[in-house]
């Protein structure tokens, strides 16, 4: 099809606690970078997409989509504001791939926003919970790190995965982090360091987990056509997909795998006619490094119960065969909800122009991006071509 | 957390006091928490309830540490997910017992706590937790 969706420009805020940052001065900020990057005029733009996954919770303000077109100057233009829990910025990708393909629309703003540090640590908790089932896991004591020890703990016994390979990718995603400077922890961190930090739901450690972190991040999405007005380089994405499962962890057969990652990555890697020895380099969600090892495992880089093996070989570090998480994942560069299924796609875009710098992968063309919402029940796929 | 008040516990008194969820005649599936449609067979299902007799053993688990304000009191504390005799799981903590003494497989039977309360002014929620069968009956369950 002569239809292809690509990607213009990107931007990006620094990820951190943005203190004297509110929610639309980042959404702002994200999107404005977009736009210049893109060399776009604001009257070319005809739409935006926002992802989100709990402004109303954080800061107490919802309707971003509005706010969005408002605070940038955009006039009337339409504006969705998405959300799937974890992965509503790859879901606000997802909806303007949607809208281009099918002719709707010619470019669109894509955003992701999350400002989480508004409130304090235990009501950020509380609202990280509702992405899973809150009614029959949250409120019955499990916090959102203890679903995900449920799965670490299960690999380790069905697969011998151990805790210093839940540590060593904390330690390869804070070493690619270093080198990027929007992330929030650009330090390397070393694996007694790791190993040693407090429990906060045993197995899981807290540097075995994503930060609370404010940021957002823009993409301009538009035409083949378009695209080719505006830059030299554009990036195409060969395939989005998306799958679901069951909202609840217990409801799992298995919980040490994702089927909606299994499914929406094969599906993706079928529609680009690609195999993934075929792709270069992977931003995948460790908002918990079990879950890296997991996704590593569903998406076919190795087999099921071989995730942590592979990170200890090396096959997933910068110039490993793999490379998995330049930008730091969510562990390093931050996590701020909604803006990291966006944040994915800007860092892969940013590696197949060739603008990654020091953490660059050589000659990348091909570039996988896996954003999941809560313990897996959403999982958003896009491949991403030079 | 979601809504705190009084009726989202009200309505779901029965499911989470005794554990009750349902069972499907059609494909002979069991699900707690009760669902409204059978996610097998859909419109051709038919769900009748089933009362749940709260023995099963821990699948996985883990020992929280950090807990939500509604928890901060009780850390630290075992949440698992066990696996009941019927063949569901369901989320619950396990007490009765250390967080250094759970192990995976553990046979656990349900008892009646308090779950959480609402801050000082707000209702207190009563509910299912899990307890080892051994260490209360004296006896293992056969």
């Amino acid at each position: 099809m002569g239809n292809r969706v690509a990607i213009a420009g990107v931007g990006l805020t620094k990820f951190g606690e943005l203190w004297d940052k509110s929610l639309r001065d980042i959404t702002l900020e994200a999107g404005m970078y977009a736009i210049f990057d893109a060399g776009i005029k604001g009257s070319e733009i005809d739409a935006v997409t926002i992802g989100n996954m709990s402004a109303g919770r954080f800061t107490g303000q919802e309707h971003l989509g509005a706010l969005a077109v408002d605070q940038g100057g955009l006039g009337t233009i339409p504006a969705y504001s998405v959300e799937a829990a974890c992965a509503s910025g790859g879901a606000a990708v997802r909806h303007a791939y949607m809208a281009i393909k099918s002719g709707e629309h010619d470019a669109i703003l894509v955003l992701g926003s999350e400002k989480m540090s508004d409130v304090n640590q235990s009501q950020a908790m509380d609202t990280v919970s509702v992405a899973s089932d809150w009614e029959w896991e949250g409120l019955f004591g499990a916090t959102f790190p203890a679903l995900y020890a449920f799965m670490a703990r299960r690999h380790m016994l069905e697969y011998g995965t151990t805790e210093e390979q839940l540590s060593l990718v904390t330690v390869k995603n804070h070493a690619n982090a270093a080198n990027n400077p929007w992330a929030q922890f650009q330090r390397p961190v070393p694996l007694e360091i790791v190993m040693n930090s407090g429990l906060i739901a045993d197995p899981i450690r807290v540097l075995h987990s994503s930060p609370i972190s404010d940021g957002a991040a823009g993409l301009i999405m538009c035409t083949e056509e378009k695209a080719k007005e505006l830059t030299d380089i554009p990036v195409y994405i060969e395939a989005s997909t998306q799958a679901s499962d069951t909202l609840a962890l217990h409801d799992r057969e298995d919980i040490t795998t994702m089927a909606a990652v299994k499914k929406s990555s094969r599906e993706a890697l079928q529609k680009a006619g690609l195999t993934i020895n075929d792709i270069d380099v992977f931003e995948v969600h460790d908002s918990f490094t079990i879950g890296e090892i997991i996704i590593t495992e569903d998406i076919g880089i190795t087999e099921k119960g071989n995730g942590g093996r592979i990170v200890e070989e090396g096959l997933t570090a910068l110039d490993g065969k793999f490379p998995v998480n330049p930008s730091g994942g969510l562990k390093a560069r931050g996590h701020p909800i909604g803006a990291t299924g966006v944040a994915q796609i800007a860092e892969l875009v940013l590696q197949l122009r060739g603008d990654a710098e020091k953490r660059q992968v050589d000659g990348a063309e091909t570039a996988m991006a896996v954003n999941i919402g809560g313990t897996g029940a959403t999982s958003i796929v896009h491949i991403l071509r030079r | 957390m979601g809504e705190q008040g009084v009726a989202h516990v009200w309505r779901k008194l029965r499911a989470i006091y005794n554990i009750e969820g349902n069972h499907c005649k059609t494909c002979d599936s069991y699900f707690f928490p009760p669902r409204l449609v059978c996610p097998n067979c859909r419109r051709k299902g038919q769900l009748e309830e089933h009362h749940f007799k709260g023995l099963g053993k821990v699948h996985t688990f883990a020992i929280v540490r950090q807990a939500p304000e509604g928890f901060k009191r009780q850390v630290p504390y075992i949440v698992a997910q066990v696996e009941l005799d019927e063949g569901v799981r369901l989320t619950a903590q396990i007490v009765n017992c250390d967080p250094e003494d759970v192990e995976i497989g553990m046979r656990v039977r349900a008892c009646f706590r308090k779950i959480t309360e609402y801050g000082e002014r707000g209702i207190i929620v009563y509910g299912y937790k899990f307890e080892p069968v051994l260490k209360v009956t004296g006896h293992p369950y056969p």
